[in-house]
């Protein structure tokens, strides 16, 4: 019974989150509300026994993805009456997109239905909870049989995030930087001079 | 009913048991820091307060309690209380998986280590919500500091935490401590253990990685706004963040709550004592470091993170990994 009604808080926290992420007025409350997103969600996860997926999804979603969405919201100037001006202008033209795409998803998910023979048809067959731990049987799964599969989704993240770098890497001419070894193997002879100045002469630099 | 009310109230007793020495230890870090700090720096630290001056840590709550609340009037309320009490949850939740002994453990779940490391990251969300909700110009550069830092500094943990991973073959922190009873991991992961210890201080933000709150350049970073309890409140959660980090590195690299040598006179002291012996050796060179180091520049304390501690830590997982495979001792 605890269960049912811990089942229920999550999910009705969740919910309720999800909609104010995006009825908040103010941009930095609305990502505060996905984070409280993110751990019902998790909260869920640990209910259904997959400790690991949730403790995952609190370390890279609210751990990492999220401080940067708040580092950008907060950092962006935003004008909360020049956000409303258009409201009435473009609320027809939302509406009819957010209509026509409920109206797809009823008429995809209406006929739809699970296969019978799901459980044949998955590749790797579940294995058996009580035997294996769920940490375990996810890493069985990504690094022992689908190893290859795994490392060129990583490769491909890799291409990603080199593209990211060359775009918005530039060179700029007269930047002064540190250069740590350069520094470090500086030796005395070549950073001070010692000048025997003569009276009223003055040296030349 | 009756039996799910008896197993509540006893889960409450043994959280109590945990927060209320915790609270008070954190009390005492405090008045410890300006010991340790006074003696380093010829001083005499508090001896005023009680005897030794031990009661200098309650009369300073006592002081910020009568103090008076104020809110700055372009602060944003509701987050800007919420910011503090953030900050000393965080650093509680995390000790319900902490084990203290053989079998003494709030929690003793599976993926410990990876609730630890999920409730630290966390941390940052109590700094970068105050210095935002204060609107104040020195609190959100903290706060923007602060979070770069974190981010910057959680990678390398994490990969210092899969090697120590890679030599238990578990996530559970009773098992990890377990897997030290022939050699404590920071002989063999020497180098890791400098890595994590050095994380644990700009984790933490403590000297010599305090940018974030660097009283000389931002006045008092994300904090500034804050007084009386929600000022305190902060304070609590920094210290109990920085007893936490030593107590991971007990547990990671030191043994945990194993004796030194598994002999007469040492097997004799509980567990607990070794642990909390252990955890203080760490907080001392905390305050060690705290009192010789001079702060960092922002820009230096960028490029350890990035272009030190991170190859240096993935090189050394590769490695950790290859001989492990190479020699058969890999945990299955």
């Amino acid at each position: 019974m605890i269960e049912a009604i811990v089942f229920y808080v999550f999910s009705a926290v969740l919910v309720a989150s999800a909609v104010m992420v995006i009825f908040a007025r103010n941009p930095v409350h609305s990502v505060l509300f996905l984070i409280l997103c993110f751990f019902n969600a998790a909260g869920l996860f640990v209910l259904m026994g997959a400790e690991f997926l949730a403790m995952i999804l609190v370390v890279v979603y609210v751990g990492a993805v999220a401080v940067l969405f708040l580092f950008v919201v907060m950092m962006l100037d935003v004008d909360f009456a020049a956000l409303r001006a258009g409201y009435a202008k473009y609320l027809p033209v939302g509406a009819a997109v957010g209509v026509i795409l409920a109206a797809e998803l009823v008429f995809v998910l209406a006929p739809w239905a699970f296969s019978p023979s799901v459980p044949e048809a998955i590749a790797v067959p579940i294995p058996d909870p009580g035997q294996i731990h769920n940490t375990r049987a996810l890493g069985l799964v990504l690094y022992d049989q689908y190893v290859f599969v795994f490392q060129a989704a990583g490769l491909i993240l890799l291409v990603a995030m080199i593209g990211a770098i060359v775009l918005t890497l530039r060179e700029r001419e007269g930047v002064k930087r540190q250069s740590i070894p350069r520094q470090i193997a500086r030796t005395r002879a070549e950073g001070v001079e010692t000048v025997a100045v003569k009276s009223r002469q003055g040296v030349d630099v | 009913m009756g039996n799910i009310l008896l197993t509540g109230a006893i889960e409450i007793g043994k959280i109590l048991l945990v927060i209320v020495p915790l609270l008070v230890s954190v009390a005492m870090l405090t008045y410890f820091e300006r010991k340790v700090i006074g003696a380093i720096q010829l001083r005499k630290g508090p001896n005023v307060v009680g005897p030794f001056g031990l009661l200098q840590p309650f009369a300073d709550a006592l002081k910020l309690l009568t103090k008076e609340t104020i809110v700055p009037t372009g602060a944003n309320r509701v987050v800007f209380m919420m910011a503090p009490v953030l900050t000393l949850l965080l650093s509680l939740v995390a000790w319900a998986v902490i084990p203290f002994g053989y079998g003494m453990v709030l929690a003793d779940i599976n993926v410990g280590i990876l609730y630890l490391f999920a409730i630290s990251s966390l941390g940052v969300y109590g700094i970068i919500m105050a210095g935002w909700a204060s609107n104040s110009k020195y609190a959100f550069l903290g706060a923007l500091r602060s979070a770069a830092q974190m981010v910057s500094y959680e990678v390398s943990i994490g990969f210092v935490i899969i090697t120590v991973l890679l030599c238990v073959g578990s996530l559970n922190l009773s098992d990890i401590v377990m897997a030290q009873r022939n050699v404590w991991f920071f002989i063999p992961l020497f180098p890791m253990f400098i890595i994590f210890f050095v994380s644990a201080l700009a984790e933490t933000n403590r000297s010599p990685f305090d940018l974030p709150e660097g009283e000389s350049e931002i006045v008092a970073g994300y904090f500034v706004e804050y007084s009386s309890m929600s000022f305190a409140m902060f304070f609590l959660g920094e210290y109990a963040a920085m007893i936490l980090m030593s107590g991971m590195t007990s547990i990671l690299f030191l043994g945990g709550w194993l004796p030194p040598f598994d002999i007469a006179p040492f097997n004799w002291i509980p567990g607990l004592v070794w642990f909390a012996l252990k955890t203080a050796a760490c907080l001392f060179v905390f305050l060690w470091v705290r009192a010789t180091m001079p702060r960092y520049r922002y820009d230096q304390l960028m490029r350890l993170g990035w272009k030190v501690f991170l190859p240096f830590s993935l090189l050394w997982v590769v490695l950790t990994a290859g001989v492990l495979m190479a020699t058969g001792w890999i945990a299955r």
